[in-house]
């Protein structure tokens, strides 16, 4: 026996890591700079929201800073109740698409069934029609069937686009799951139902958030298709379409840095709440 | 979009297309088809058609109270503005008790037209007791239709006694059956001195080249068409087919200098200085010059100009009659239409609110202002819209000027 | 990420052939998706084929629309004798929707691949959120911002005349390229997005080898990183093109008298002047356009490139 240590055996050559290439610094750049270019509207934003401008509308002019326009929100006639309508419809369009929408993406990722395909197709369609022709195409429909145009013809259209995005969204999310949980949930001896609720609806639900979060934000933005179906009805974009056209009052910038402070804050707690799970 | 879902993008570009679902597609649209003749039954009501209510107008106005509530839609910055209160509806509301929602969302009369139209035609509310629209097509129909009330003109004393001639009983509306004014205007137009590189006197200097990328134009086809046709030197009011289609033939000309056809957005425009040049609404000069903008001033044109009322309606099913009247009444003082001319100014439709500027609210700006309380030489100057007879004239207006700004 | 391989158990039976027979053997999926298929069935689906009846109507708002298999008035809109050139609209908004895209592709490609590739993986979110970050104000705003900022006398303009960069005369705003930017800037998230993802998919070790292969950078990227992303430049495409071809809002805030599109002409015929069955026929066309492109996109790029998206 050779006393002599044992040569360990040829160990992998652990991967070494390739030698450090000088990464060019044009596409950082290029990253920044165009980061910024996206993000000067929203600075100007937030900047001439604070211009104390005299004439109740925005201008380049820089007159002072103040938080005038912040005090008085509600001044501007109609913009308040515009803002609160388009929230309503947000909330209940979320609301009313989940509904709808889980059920059917649970269908459809689930299940063969006759029709299915041509139902992906439609829900496939609903996202991808043009805006304009969605509108018109409602329009047209709720005209010949002597619709009387308003917040409901608004809510109903708002949810039909709704819907198609939640559906794409907890397909996806349920694709991702598996029927796998469920039949071990199955085999250990719960009942369809049991295994709905205890394992197949909290894996739902955070994809029902995500569609919600979704769902929110493309109803409460949503200009072309509501402009066809609101008829008296006021939402912000219609609003704020409108009065861009004479000059924006300085109170929809504050509304506009608001809102967008609130999703600010709300996306950055969504990430730490994932970094602090991911610990 | 606040989601960074990667898993909706997945979702979203997942295959679902196969020959198969092409087929099934093809026989789908053959479907539609057959569908598309079942709603044949289904055709858009008009609105013509609906035989104009036979109302007792008389009785009708017997049985409506005061209710306390008024909803009142007009133009932006068309009403006197205090920091966001509105001091004229302010000392309505002290001196009647008539709380009022003032809704500032017609920015067009068209758009608003085809707005309420639907719901009129259903004979359902369209949710406001006054609106305020520009003698034309719109308002012809209103008329026509049955849709807009009959005024009840024993309880509007005060237009009688107050209101200027040229208000009263307007060719397009007899004996103000329906409508008073609340403002006139005039269309000529507007430049800025400062940026301009000539003095503007005519429509004619629109077509310089000096002034290309930086002239403005109206996008409403009768605005449009009436400077087309002052451009060419014929009076609107007796124009035919043939002037509107050499009025279109000297507007397309003038399209190479022009930026755009603005709905009132051009006034923005010229007070940043996109355009120094521009069609432009006495009242809405009259105001930019208040604001600061003393560079921009208003131009007759030696062509003539155009001059055009706003007038209050009472929409049919409004809610609340009663008190669109004593709003109308209340209106039609020195006293309260000096304070909204104070802030509006356009063409007041109470010559007697002249004094009440000059003496009460001491701003000779405004009292003095040909603009406000125009002279003799500029009523002179100035001409009606074409009134259409019928849809088919409106037609033929529309499919000679349209092109123009659909470019 | 990868999904879990289904294991639902053979059918045992020949499968039933009647939909009732079906539908008694499992009712689940038809019970699920019943409410939500009515829903789009309703007010999706009838819609449509509304908008395709009326466009073939006759009349006029003031005595009304009757449908009258009106096919005729497809060829008074796009045919030789039309009085307004729709065809020039509709051909303006395939232009600037084609031109957004590749604005879009251009732009937003490298920003994926920064975020993907170059980024320190514990700021990959937050830079996505940074990106993502200016959807979250109103578009509308957002284009009025940019017509503010881009205005003659504005800050930009500004700054570049008194760098003397442009001249006296130059202008932004009114022009087709202020549309085309202010389509390709609303539409920045829906073409990164899918891209991320798609490069996030890649195995690093596929690049490993094919710069082992190629050796050079540039050949990497062709050969191998973007055919893997094709996917995701598709989805890209798809949501980007459509969305600009049809939008009225950038060409009406952003441009002038020679960017009129179809989206504009469609709103003015149905809100303006109330000519219902133009509307219509006018928004039929642009519809049945787009699906054609879109299908011939698909066609040619090649029908792989779906089915590996899944």
């Amino acid at each position: 026996m050779s006393t002599a240590t044992a040569t360990p055996a040829p160990a992998v050559m652990a991967p070494t890591a390739p030698p450090k290439k000088r990464k060019g610094p044009w596409l950082p750049i290029f990253f920044w700079v165009f980061l910024v270019i996206t993000l000067l509207p929203i600075i100007t934003m937030i900047v001439y929201s604070f211009n104390d401008t005299p004439t109740s509308r925005i201008t380049f002019h820089w007159h002072g800073f103040t938080t005038y326009w912040y005090q008085n929100l509600t001044q501007v006639q109609g913009l308040p109740e515009a803002f609160l309508l388009s929230v309503v419809i947000a909330l209940l369009s979320a609301i009313i698409s989940i509904a709808l929408g889980v059920p059917l993406a649970m269908a459809l990722e689930r299940y063969k069934f006759w029709g299915k395909s041509a139902l992906s197709t439609t829900v496939f369609a609903d996202i991808a029609a043009p805006s304009i022709v969605v509108g018109a195409a409602s329009l047209s429909f709720f005209l010949s069937s002597n619709i009387t145009l308003g917040f409901w013809t608004v809510l109903l259209v708002h949810v039909t686009f709704c819907l198609a995005y939640v559906v794409v969204v907890v397909r996806a999310r349920l694709s991702g799951a598996g029927m796998v949980l469920e039949q071990a949930a199955a085999d250990l001896g719960a009942t369809p139902l049991v295994a709905f609720t205890k394992v197949t609806l909290p894996l739902l639900v955070p994809g029902m958030i995500a569609a919600g979060a979704l769902a929110l934000a493309m109803s409460i933005d949503d200009y072309v298709i509501t402009s066809f179906v609101a008829g008296p009805a006021v939402t912000f974009p219609l609003f704020v379409y409108g009065a861009a056209k004479v000059g924006l009052p300085p109170q929809v910038l504050c509304f506009g840095t608001i809102i967008f402070v609130i999703g600010l804050l709300v996306m950055l707690l969504n990430s730490w709440i994932t970094r602090r799970g991911q610990r | 979009m606040t989601s960074t879902d990667p898993a909706l993008m997945r979702g979203l570009t997942q295959s679902r297309m196969s020959r198969r679902t092409l087929l099934r597609g093809a026989v789908t649209g053959l479907g539609a088809l057959a569908m598309a003749a079942t709603l044949a039954g289904c055709g858009i009501k008009g609105s013509a058609g609906e035989a104009a209510q036979n109302v007792d107008w008389k009785a009708f106005w017997a049985s409506q109270k005061k209710t306390g509530h008024l909803d009142f839609a007009n133009w932006p910055l068309y009403i006197d503005q205090d920091k966001g209160k509105i001091p004229s509806l302010e000392m309505f509301t002290k001196a009647t008790g008539i709380k009022v929602n003032y809704q500032a969302v017609i920015q067009n009369n068209a758009p608003f037209y085809a707005t309420i139209a639907p719901q009129l035609r259903a004979q359902q509310s369209i949710g406001y007791d006054i609106i305020v629209m520009t003698n034309g097509w719109e308002v012809t129909e209103l008329i026509n239709n049955g849709f807009v009330m009959e005024l009840d003109h024993s309880r509007l004393p005060n237009f009688a006694k107050y209101a200027a001639d040229n208000v009263k009983n307007p060719p397009y509306d007899p004996n103000n059956a329906h409508s008073v004014v609340w403002q006139s205007g005039f269309t000529g137009l507007a430049y800025n001195k400062k940026l301009s590189p000539k003095k503007i006197t005519s429509f004619q200097d629109l077509l310089d080249p000096a002034l290309a990328g930086h002239v403005g134009m109206m996008n409403d086809n009768t605005e449009l068409g009436t400077g087309g046709l002052l451009a060419i030197g014929v009076d609107p009011v007796t124009s035919t087919p043939d002037d509107w289609r050499k009025a279109a033939a000297w507007l397309t000309k003038a399209r190479s200098n022009v930026t755009g056809y603005y709905d009132q957005s051009y006034i923005d425009k010229l007070q940043n200085g996109d355009l120094w040049v521009s069609q432009a609404w006495s009242g809405d000069i009259f105001q930019a010059q208040a604001n600061g903008s003393t560079d921009i001033e208003f131009v007759v044109p030696e062509e003539g100009q155009a001059i055009w009322h706003d007038n209050m309606m009472i929409p049919m099913q409004a809610q609340h009659p009663v008190d669109a009247l004593e709003w109308m009444n209340f209106y039609y003082t020195p006293e309260i239409a000096g304070i909204v001319e104070d802030w509006v100014n356009y063409i007041c439709p109470v010559p007697g609110a002249k004094e009440y500027i000059t003496d009460e609210l001491e701003d000779p700006d405004v009292a003095d202002s040909p603009l406000v309380f125009p002279t003799d030489e500029m009523s002179a100057r100035s001409h009606e819209f074409y009134v259409f007879k019928n849809y088919d004239e409106y037609e033929t207006w529309n499919s000679i000027f349209n092109p123009v700004i659909q470019s | 990420m990868t999904a879990l391989a289904p294991t639902a158990p053979a059918p045992t039976s020949t499968p039933p052939s009647t939909l009732r027979a079906r539908v008694r053997r499992n009712p689940a999926p038809y019970l699920l998706a019943l409410a939500g298929a009515a829903w789009l069935l309703v007010l999706f689906v009838i819609p449509l084929i509304s908008g395709l009846a009326v466009s073939l109507m006759t009349g006029n708002p003031q005595d009304g629309y009757t449908f009258t298999w009106n096919w005729g008035v497809y060829g008074q809109l796009f045919g030789p004798g039309a009085t307004t050139p729709y065809w020039l609209f509709l051909g303006r908004g395939v232009f600037y929707g084609v031109m957004a895209t590749i604005v879009t592709i251009l732009v937003g490609y490298p920003m994926a691949y920064f975020i993907a590739f170059r980024a320190r993986p514990e700021w990959k979110n937050a830079l996505l959120l940074l990106v993502m970050l200016s959807f979250l104000v109103s578009f509308i705003i957002r284009t009025d911002m940019w017509a503010f900022l881009l205005s003659d006398q504005g800050p930009v303009l500004t700054v570049l005349r008194g760098i003397h960069l442009v001249g006296k005369d130059f202008h932004i705003l009114g022009t087709s390229a202020a549309v085309i930017g202010g389509l390709a800037y609303n539409d920045l998230a829906f073409m990164v997005l899918p891209i991320y993802v798609a490069l996030e998919r890649i195995d690093p070790r596929l690049i490993e080898a094919s710069a082992d292969l190629y050796g050079r950078k540039p050949a990497t990227f062709f050969h191998t990183v973007l055919p893997l992303t094709r996917s995701g430049i598709f989805a890209g495409i798809l949501l980007v093109f459509i969305d600009s071809a049809g939008d009225p809002v950038s060409p009406s805030l952003l441009g002038g008298t020679h960017t009129y599109t179809i989206g504009q002409a469609i709103q003015d015929a149905y809100l303006t002047n109330q000519q219902y069955n133009v509307a219509a026929a006018l928004s039929t066309v642009l519809m049945i356009v787009l699906g054609v492109i879109l299908f011939a996109y698909a066609r040619i790029a090649g029908t792989d490139n779906i089915e590996d998206l899944v």
